[in-house]
């Protein structure tokens, strides 16, 4: 019945207008689900050149300076260009675009039940100014001098005055393109946020909002709060790049140190804003292939509030070593250890959540798994890190990278790919295939450990994140050390290489893919409602309308054991 | 486009789309002035010599456009009071004379500058003149940005009589510029 | 917003009018009557500053019409002030500190009276003023 009135409203869609060309279709379209498309590939080439350049200067880690296949030889101001923008890349074009743009625009509207955004055209200048913002980072790349090599935090002075950073137009550039990446997300997230308190499908309450639109909704809060003294300091620090001010110049009374302050006080936050999303993507799947309730729906909301709540409090412990007062120290490291409370109940509702489920070991589900497992190493080393004590000594050293990637990659990198398996079929209307996806996650899983792991025994012996050549520092270079280092880079290549058959699948599963019903996981979200992939409008002449929570799985009394939030209650009734 | 969005009628929260996303515009923009506005406040309260430098500002210019912003905010509320009664002719009055007030401000403003910059206080002169001019610098360019937005709605919609809404949503956006004034006004001008 | 009694405009406008003379008026009598000290500061923070609140809240009150806004939106803007003042009491631990343990703010602000420095004197001065340190 449904099937016939959404063909109904197809057609009646043509008569109004022609048939929309390509560019109409694909480019300047104001669609929610183009517009998410837009992003999550703009994120995935982004993510390419990302690991692209971790590649290239791990290799310059592991064989000094010796000639890196498809790059050539690294010099010293490249390989700081390239840590930089890594960092700079994998953050702010891949896990932001990816986890709150892409799966924020594709998922809210349909998941709240309503047919587009609330300002689908503010959507669209959204995404433009995304493009213009990465279209400026790649150019600062081959301005004369080079790109910009400072750190991803950017510090000042090094920053703020090119005598000092060498890069006269890759500095400016990569501070204006971030900016212009803020300004697309914060129009985004505003947009995020109406959308979801005001276009809610009727009958949907607040505890029957699907856990991922909660948590991209709270992520985009805490990204509107915490960004604007950033802009402030963006704009401090491109008058001192381009003008001559000296807002962050100690010798003419400025402070270096707020420059730190204004950047992590945004920078703290953004790791929640990027990890809730990601939290939210593994709430879904864990319920769906479970078959279970998700175990403490309002105690992981609460806490999701607390942790946004607790991340304005902590973003000293960045800055331990840079002269911060050692009772200030006190405070931060208490409010860093306090914040793991939150995330570690999140953790434990999401374990709770498979006891006693019928689990399915799909790749979705694989890989919100091991999202929880690796995650989990992430936080638990933080803790040591959050102690400032503790962290006078691994500061700025491999053990912190290894800490932060084992947070960052599986937010961006895994729970990113349990959203694209488990969304694919309502994205593109087929199935990816399984098997490969089960080599491509153990392909990931098992180099992705062997990369970090070594990395924290190098940082617990001291060794400096920010070398170029550790051949340089005999004292550092030990024979062990360098093999540690071989080892960590030959993981690196075979989980790039590993990331073919995925790239492999999902092209050809675009074309060749087994077509997917409506609903092929059994899932009782407002999405799986929408057909394959969705039409323009996406529920056709009517919009459903919610009964229940988005959880009833395995519900007594019932034949089937999932209970769509759209179903009238008579009909179990019939049942 | 012929089709008809739907999500941008409801009102689950009760406020009208329009008004809650300026809302929290105004929200992600307090944090934006507000960042600039503690930086500018621990460094004046560590260097003792900024009060003295904010001696040199002038409180007459800055107290005549303190009054254009106070006038505006009054002249878009009555806009907004017109809208409601759906009269095209009196809100595209209103708006305009909002957008003049404006243009007036950002004349004054111009004059300052140039008073300044000929009395050798320029952007470089010290951190003091450097957060001055980026302070009054960012709000006048929200000062621009909404006169053009509201040149816009009165000329495109008030004028078809559509869009009635648009004129209370750029009103809440324009107090909030009159409100930054009304703290950066003390903080730059009056308090030495 | 129909509905609700709220005062006419103009009152408030002219309250605003008023707040804003006492605003200016009070630095000035503190340099008039020479007050210095304590006291002047009270003065000026409470002219100044604490009549800067009150005109906010009219405006925000009753040009905004929060008052009669739903709760939510009150709530959004109280919070973001809020943070600022979490980051202003975080970064003043560290940020206004004159020395620490390595280290010593020594610059002086170059105070230039009007006329003093030359027309195109601009960076050049700033950064000669650094180089006697």
């Amino acid at each position: 019945m449904a099937e016939v009135a959404t063909q109904t409203a197809h057609q009646d869609g043509h008569h109004d207008h022609e048939e929309p060309s390509f560019w109409s279709k694909y480019v300047f379209s104001t669609d929610h689900k183009i517009i998410g498309f837009q992003y999550l590939f703009t994120g995935l080439a982004m993510a390419i050149i990302g690991g692209f350049f971790s590649y290239v200067f791990r290799m310059q880690l592991a064989f000094p300076g010796s000639s890196v296949p498809f790059y050539g030889v690294v010099s010293p101001a490249a390989y700081n260009m390239l840590i930089t923008n890594h960092g700079t890349i994998m953050i702010f074009w891949v896990a932001m675009p990816v986890l709150i743009a892409a799966l924020g625009n594709f998922l809210i509207p349909l998941m709240i039940g309503c047919d587009d955004m609330v300002f689908p055209k503010l959507n669209r200048l959204s995404y433009q100014i995304f493009l213009l913002s990465t279209i400026v980072l790649i150019a600062s790349f081959f301005v004369p001098q080079g790109g910009f090599g400072g750190a991803w935090t950017s510090y000042t002075p090094l920053s703020a005055k090119a005598e000092y950073n060498g890069t006269p137009f890759g500095a400016p550039l990569w501070l204006l393109a971030v900016t212009l990446e803020i300004v697309a997300f914060l129009i985004g997230g505003i947009n995020f946020i109406t959308t979801t308190m005001n276009a809610r499908a009727k009958g949907m309450k607040l505890y029957d909002i699907p856990m991922v639109v909660w948590m991209i909704v709270i992520a985009s809060i805490l990204f509107m709060a915490s960004v604007g003294p950033l802009v402030a300091g963006a704009v401090m620090l491109f008058f001192d790049q381009v003008l001559g001010t000296s807002f962050f110049d100690p010798a003419a009374g400025g402070d270096p140190v707020l420059w730190q302050h204004l950047f992590w006080f945004f920078g703290h936050p953004e790791v929640y804003v990027v990890l809730l999303p990601a939290m939210g993507v593994v709430a879904e799947i864990m319920c769906t292939f479970a078959r279970k309730k998700l175990f403490g729906y309002k105690m992981i909301l609460y806490s999701s509030v607390g942790l946004g709540i607790l991340s304005f409090f902590v973003w000293a412990h960045h800055q331990f070593i840079s002269g911060v007062d050692p009772r200030a120290a006190y405070l931060f490291t208490t409010t860093t250890l306090l914040i793991s409370i939150p995330v570690a109940i999140m953790l434990f509702a999401f374990i709770a959540t498979l006891w006693g489920g019928s689990i399915k070991f799909n790749t979705p589900m694989l890989f919100a798994m091991a999202f929880l497992g690796e995650f989990l190493i992430g936080g638990v080393t933080g803790i040591w890190l959050g102690s400032s004590g503790v962290d006078v000594y691994l500061h700025d050293t491999y053990f912190v990278l290894a800490h932060f990637h084992y947070t960052f990659v599986p937010i961006a990198v895994i729970a990113v790919f349990a959203a694209i398996y488990y969304w694919f079929p309502k994205m593109f209307g087929r199935m990816m295939n399984d098997t490969w996806g089960k080599i491509h996650f153990w392909g990931t899983i098992i180099p992705f450990n062997g990369i970090f792991l070594p990395l924290f025994v190098l940082g617990a012996s001291g060794q400096h994140r920010r070398i170029y050549n550790f051949q340089n520092f005999p004292d550092l270079a030990s024979e062990n050390f360098q093999d540690l280092r071989i080892f960590a880079t030959g993981s690196l290549i075979v989980l790039i290489l590993f990331q073919i058959p995925f790239f492999v699948n999902f092209i050809v599963s675009l074309k060749r893919g087994e077509k997917a019903s409506r609903n092929p996981w059994k899932s009782n979200t407002l999405e799986w409602v929408a057909p394959s992939p969705p039409p323009h409008g996406n529920f056709g002449d009517e919009l459903p309308v919610v009964y229940r929570g988005p959880y009833e799985y395995s519900v007594e009394d019932r034949e089937e054991d999932y209970w769509p939030q759209n179903q009238p209650p008579q009909a179990a009734a019939r049942s | 486009m012929a089709h008809q969005i739907i999500a941008t009628s409801r009102s689950a929260s009760g406020i009208p789309t329009g008004r809650l996303a300026v809302w929290w515009v105004v929200g992600s923009e307090i944090v934006i002035f507000g960042g600039l506005i503690a930086a500018y406040l621990l460094n004046r309260f560590l260097h003792g010599s900024w009060a003295q430098s904010a001696g040199h500002t002038s409180t007459l210019i800055g107290g005549i456009n303190t009054f254009w912003l106070l006038t505006s905010s009054f002249f878009v509320v009555l806009a907004h009071a017109a809208s409601e009664k759906r009269d095209i002719r009196t809100t595209r009055k209103f708006l305009w004379l909002t957008i003049l007030l404006g243009g007036f401000f950002m004349l004054f403003k111009t004059y300052e500058y140039a008073v300044k910059i000929e009395g050798g206080y320029t952007l470089f002169t010290s951190n003091f003149w450097s957060f001055y001019y980026t302070a009054t610098g960012l709000h006048g360019f929200h000062v621009l940005c909404g006169m053009v937005i509201m040149a816009i709605i009165a000329e495109r919609d008030i004028k078809q009589g559509k869009n009635w809404h648009r004129v209370e949503n750029i009103g809440i956006y324009w107090h909030f510029v009159d409100i930054v004034w009304i703290f950066l006004f003390p903080l730059l001008y009056i308090a030495k | 917003m129909a509905g609700h009694k709220h005062p006419s405009y103009f009152k408030i406008y002219i309250i605003l009018l008023i707040l804003f003379v006492i605003s200016v008026a009070g630095p000035e009598i503190a340099d008039i009557f020479h007050i210095e000290g304590a006291t002047r500061l009270i003065l000026i923070l409470v002219t100044a500053f604490g009549i800067a609140i009150v005109k906010a809240y009219y405006v925000l009150a009753y040009f905004m019409h929060l008052k009669f806004e739903k709760i939510y939106a009150p709530y959004i803007l109280l919070s973001m002030v809020a943070l600022m003042a979490v980051f202003f009491f975080g970064v003043a631990i560290d940020i206004m500190k004159d020395d620490g343990h390595h280290w010593e703010k020594t610059y002086e602000e170059p105070l230039v009276a009007p006329g003093e420095s030359g027309h195109h004197e601009d960076a050049g001065h700033a950064a000669e003023v650094t180089a006697h340190h």
